[in-house]
């Protein structure tokens, strides 16, 4: 159970080469091994996806993901959403309709939002809602998420 | 940025508000700027317990009872000491003396003393999940591995698992009816008043158990100083969080350790909602670990032993019985409640039953009232508050009663109301009952115009009968209550007046066949009549602001930056922004460059905490008044020092004092020598009472049970606003959550006590396609007169009515309101049992059969 296995990933740009337990989650990974702890862990067994990241592209659960999976992919955590100073504009949205409050979810709905509205620039409430069915918060009552990631598709197509 | 220049807004705010204020100058509070706290969250830079390591830290992990009831005969942890990584097992022989019990928190009560729990069982176990050892190793994963190793022998006893009928067993062997307490409360001559009614109305009603679950687990990071385990040097504690200063206290005492050198920090926290933050056994466990090993020790719960560890609430039961006159007036009320109180009373007490019995009664006049609450011990997890804790329960019997009377008075469901809110020539109003140690006397309000208001948002029918027995009309399917929402021209004014939502409100039809989480199968062709539609209101008052005090210390920093530290806690609601804008406002500068810091018991001596919905009012007053003494000294100092009057000064943008004559200074400058500083305490004798209406409408699938709810709206007065964005994200998170506990959540046990609710797929929290689209509005017409700002607590307004109004959703749509029992939550296959067992005309064989209930 203790030997080591090599795991070489680029993360939000950057290449790590790290020796981790086959039982690792990728999740503890990122916010252990990597210190990369704006991935959040709500429920470790694929409930709540406040874990999300995207996995070359595609938002998944970190928590039922093994570190050595992810050998020689891609992934992108909340890190890496904001350009320096400025914010996403899916986060600017969020900030200015109050779709966070502990912030705790908030990483999870950004990645699964950003996948999201990659596929879908124009979607209306129903797909939105649908889009983030798989995540779950106990703070907002979700009409400010909503309301933030449509708002969220308008900024992008006018390339805010 | 501003929220204000955004553009508009998928819901309703309210922006402002208009009425001259009793403190000037006014600039920042009642206007939605955005959160300090948004950017390190949205860039996942907040710092949650988990986030925080420590070198040299150890992990510990908790060994749990998987029995309800047992006693304890061996732990063999020879297999476990020889697990890799281990560094030290914990278990009550090891502890022995230190295991003290763990006190209540809020009005603690002599007799409750031998019901306490300590942090681990010592010779008997009483709920699944009760700690029994503490495994500390050098890893997480090493410590989870080794205490799958602690072999536990157990004995088992008979378990308690129904606190309404003959316990098979005593939990404690000195109260053998399990008994803890009895709680009553009274007004007026009940005898009486039912003497002369001309009408009984009874109900028998049931709020399941369920909890406040945050997406964020609890955790503890112990950091003992070099030579803290031969007693020298402090300890510090990261991730207490709600009441940080009491919870020090409680450390303290049961370690036999100074306050003085424990501190206690309150890092970003991912949710609370009244559970998380008490004082629980961990909190004893984890530092004591610490402490003994001299080694860091962190412990974050994993969700499966969090469902079974935090605080429960709710299970109650009701049996009510309402006095009406010939004018449906109420006369008097009667209940008698039963609390499941779990296994033990912990930092709560009997908070929960006291609260339901003090506010029972709502914002309904009454003659005579009396009502009895026995706290039952059960082998369940021991229970606490819960958002708006004894009146999500009570708010929602209450209101369910008094439909029923309704129905069977004939008197509509609003006038009903009416007739009997108190009005606002009565404020302020002394309720009789009593809470918290405290009378209950509401401030002010206008309980009637807000329910004229909620049912003019809503389009809440009223030119229907509501339920005339004998009147027949609601045997056809084109009764009012059965008509598609689409038809009812009230609902369609109701919105469209507001035009709140920018996206159409969902079809609640697409919704339940999309196949989500709660739909709980698939849905074949639409048989005529399968569903039914259903309004319910729910009007209730919020006690919030509960006392006694709390603490704002405000200084200058030598850069002339004005930090605020206060007692109370954020757990993700907000409070660093109120808290910003009240400062701003009070120093004339703006929020966004000030520090607000909190749950940190280094920085200021005293503090209450957060929960009550108390923040706001509170530590909101407290930081007004020791700003405002600042901003005094301020002025003093730049006056002496500008040769300028005081009266003649300003302080504006980028911290520059004017004085007349082009004269200035900065408050870097006037900053440069120390005694820009204040500390104040705010006392509050009285609480401040929010009150609000909540109405549901429901779609009721009757041929699989499955309750959706398609839109709530929720009248509110909070008194002054100090951010409407941030109440509105209150309020409606607050409605989400009563929507899981009216409708999905339950934590359940079998019948040997043996818990079935252990994850997220069992426990049922609502997402994004169970939570409807909420209306809500601000009626802004009644400031506290209890506090200078007129503040009121908003944080549990959102959840206070939700239950009584989906239940009437449940009960209009089924056109069942008589019937003499019902219960939350109203799960599918409740629901199910309920259509099938008692049909009532609208079910499509009743309709058919052109049946009508009995009434
Ligand atoms: S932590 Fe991964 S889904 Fe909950
Ligand atoms: S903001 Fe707290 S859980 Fe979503």
């Amino acid at each position: 159970m203790n030997e080591l296995r090599e795991v070489a990933v680029t993360v939000n740009g950057t290449v790590y080469d790290e020796r981790v337990e086959p039982r690792l989650t990728l999740a503890d990974f990122l916010r252990h091994s990597l210190g990369l702890t704006g991935t959040h862990v709500g429920c470790e067994h694929g409930v709540c996806g406040c874990c999300t990241v995207r996995l070359d592209g595609a938002a998944v659960r970190s928590c039922i993901l093994f570190a050595v999976q992810v050998d020689g992919h891609r992934i992108e955590t909340v890190e890496g959403l904001a350009d320096g100073e400025s914010l996403h504009p899916l986060q600017e949205a969020f900030s200015d309709h109050g779709a966070l409050q502990c912030g705790f979810c908030t990483p999870g709905f950004l990645m699964t939002a950003i996948e999201f509205l990659e596929r879908n620039p124009e979607p209306d409430e129903d797909a939105v809602r649908d889009a983030l069915s798989g995540s779950l918060c106990r703070c907002t009552g979700y009409q400010s998420i909503v309301a933030a990631v449509l708002d969220a598709a308008s900024r992008l197509r006018q390339g805010a | 940025m501003d929220r204000m220049e955004t553009p508009p807004l998928a819901k309703e705010r309210t922006d402002g508000h208009d009425e001259p204020s009793p403190v000037s100058p006014r600039r920042l509070v009642g206007r939605s700027v955005r959160r300090l706290e948004d950017p390190r969250r949205l860039r996942g830079e907040g710092t949650y317990v988990d986030d925080v390591h420590v070198p040299g830290m150890l992990h510990a992990t908790v060994v749990r009872s998987p029995r309800a009831h047992a006693r304890i005969r061996s732990i063999d942890a020879t297999e476990a000491k020889a697990a890799p990584g281990i560094v030290a097992i914990l278990g009550a022989r090891e502890l022995g003396g230190d295991l003290r019990p763990i006190p209540v928190r809020l009005v603690p009560d002599e007799r409750l003393l031998r019901y306490l729990q300590r942090p681990l069982a010592t010779n008997r176990v009483r709920y699944v999940g009760e700690p029994v050892a503490l495994v500390v190793a050098r890893s997480r994963a090493a410590a989870e591995d080794a205490a799958e190793r602690v072999e536990v022998d157990y004995e088992p006893l008979p378990p308690v698992t129904d606190a309404s009928s003959a316990p098979p067993a005593p939990l404690f062997d000195h109260t053998p009816d399990n008994l803890a307490s009895l709680i009553e409360e009274a007004f007026g001559n009940i005898d009486a008043a039912f003497a002369r009614a001309e009408r009984v109305v009874r109900l028998a009603f049931r709020t399941g158990r369920h909890s406040a679950v945050p997406m964020e687990t609890r955790g503890l990071v112990a950091v003992p100083d070099r030579g803290a385990a031969e007693g020298r040097g402090r300890l510090t504690v990261w991730g207490p969080t709600k009441v940080t200063h009491f919870n020090r206290s409680v450390l303290a005492a049961m370690l036999g350790w100074p306050e003085h050198r424990i501190r206690l920090v309150e890092p970003d926290v991912g949710g609370g909602f009244g559970a998380r933050g008490e004082f629980y056994p961990e909190d004893f466990l984890v530092p004591c670990a610490a402490l003994r090993l001299g080694r860091p020790v962190k412990w974050i719960e994993d969700r499966v032993e969090h469902l079974s560890a935090i605080n429960h609430s709710r299970e109650q039961r009701y049996e009510l019985a309402l006095a009406l006159d010939s004018d449906g007036r109420f006369l008097g009320l009667r209940a008698e409640i039963v609390n499941d109180m779990g296994a033990y009373l912990r930092t709560h007490g009997t908070v929960v039953p006291g609260l339901s019995a003090g506010m029972l009664p709502g914002p309904y006049e009454m003659q005579a009232y009396r009502c009895r609450v026995r706290c039952v011990l059960t082998n369940k997890t021991p229970t606490g508050t819960y958002r708006a804790p004894g009146r999500f329960e009570c708010n929602a019997a209450r209101e369910r009663l008094i439909d029923r009377a309704a129905r069977l008075t004939g008197i509509g469901r609003m006038d009903l109301r009416m007739r009997n809110l108190v009005r606002p020539e009565r404020m302020p109003f002394a309720r009789g009952t009593s809470i918290l140690g405290e009378e209950v006397v509401y401030d002010s309000g206008d309980y009637p115009a807000a329910l004229a208001e909620a049912v003019a948002l809503s389009g809440f029918r009223m030119s229907v009968p509501d339920a005339v027995p004998g009147a027949g009309a609601r045997a056809g399917a084109g009764s009012a209550s059965g008509d598609a929402p689409e038809a009812r021209p009230e609902s369609r004014a109701g919105s469209a007046a507001n035009a709140v939502p920018v996206a159409p409100a969902r079809e609640s039809g697409a919704r339940a066949e999309s196949g989500t989480r709660s739909d709980g199968g698939s849905y074949g062709r639409e048989e005529p009549g399968r569903y039914r539609y259903g309004m319910g209101l729910a009007c209730f008052v919020e006690k919030t602001g509960t006392g006694p005090f709390e603490g704002a210390r405000a200084f200058l920093d030598r850069s002339g930056a004005l930090v605020v530290a206060t007692g109370a806690a954020d757990l993700g609601q907000g409070l660093e922004t109120c808290l910003a804008q009240i400062a701003g406002d009070a120093l004339g500068v703006d929020h966004a460059g000030i520090t607000v810091r909190h749950g940190d018991t280094d920085l200021i001596p005293h503090g209450v905490g957060s929960f009550a919905s108390r923040g706001t009012v509170m530590a909101g007053n407290a930081v007004h008044e020791a700003v405002s003494e600042l901003r005094t000294r301020v002025l003093e100092r730049a006056a002496a020092r500008l040769g300028v009057p005081p009266g003649d000064l300003a302080i504006g943008p980028g911290g520059l004092v004017r004085g007349t004559g082009g004269r200035s200074c900065t408050l870097a400058e006037l900053a440069a020598e120390p005694g820009l500083e204040m500390v104040r305490y705010f006392r509050c004798e009285q609480m401040a009472y929010s009150h609000g209406v909540t109405v549901a409408r429901v779609k009721v699938d009757t041929a699989t049970g499955l309750v959706v709810p398609e839109r709530i709206w929720l009248l509110y007065d909070v008194g002054r606003v100090v951010n409407p964005s941030i109440v509105a994200g209150q309020i409606e998170g607050g409605v989400a959550q009563g929507i899981g506990g009216s409708l999905l959540e339950e934590l359940r046990y079998d019948d040997t006590g043996q818990f079935l609710s252990g994850s997220f797929m069992d426990y049922v929290l609502p997402g994004t396609t169970d939570v409807p689209t909420i209306l809500h509005r601000d009626l802004g017409r009644s400031p506290s007169p209890r506090n200078p700002l007129g503040v009121k607590g908003a944080g549990e307004v959102g959840i206070a009515g939700v239950g009584g109004a989906v239940a009437n959703a449940v009960a209009d749509a089924l056109a069942d309101a008589e019937r003499e029992d019902d219960e939350l939550p109203l799960t599918p296959e409740r629901v199910w049992k309920r259509v099938r067992c008692n049909p009532s005309p609208q079910t499509p064989a009743a309709a058919a059969a052109g049946g009508r209930n009995p009434v």
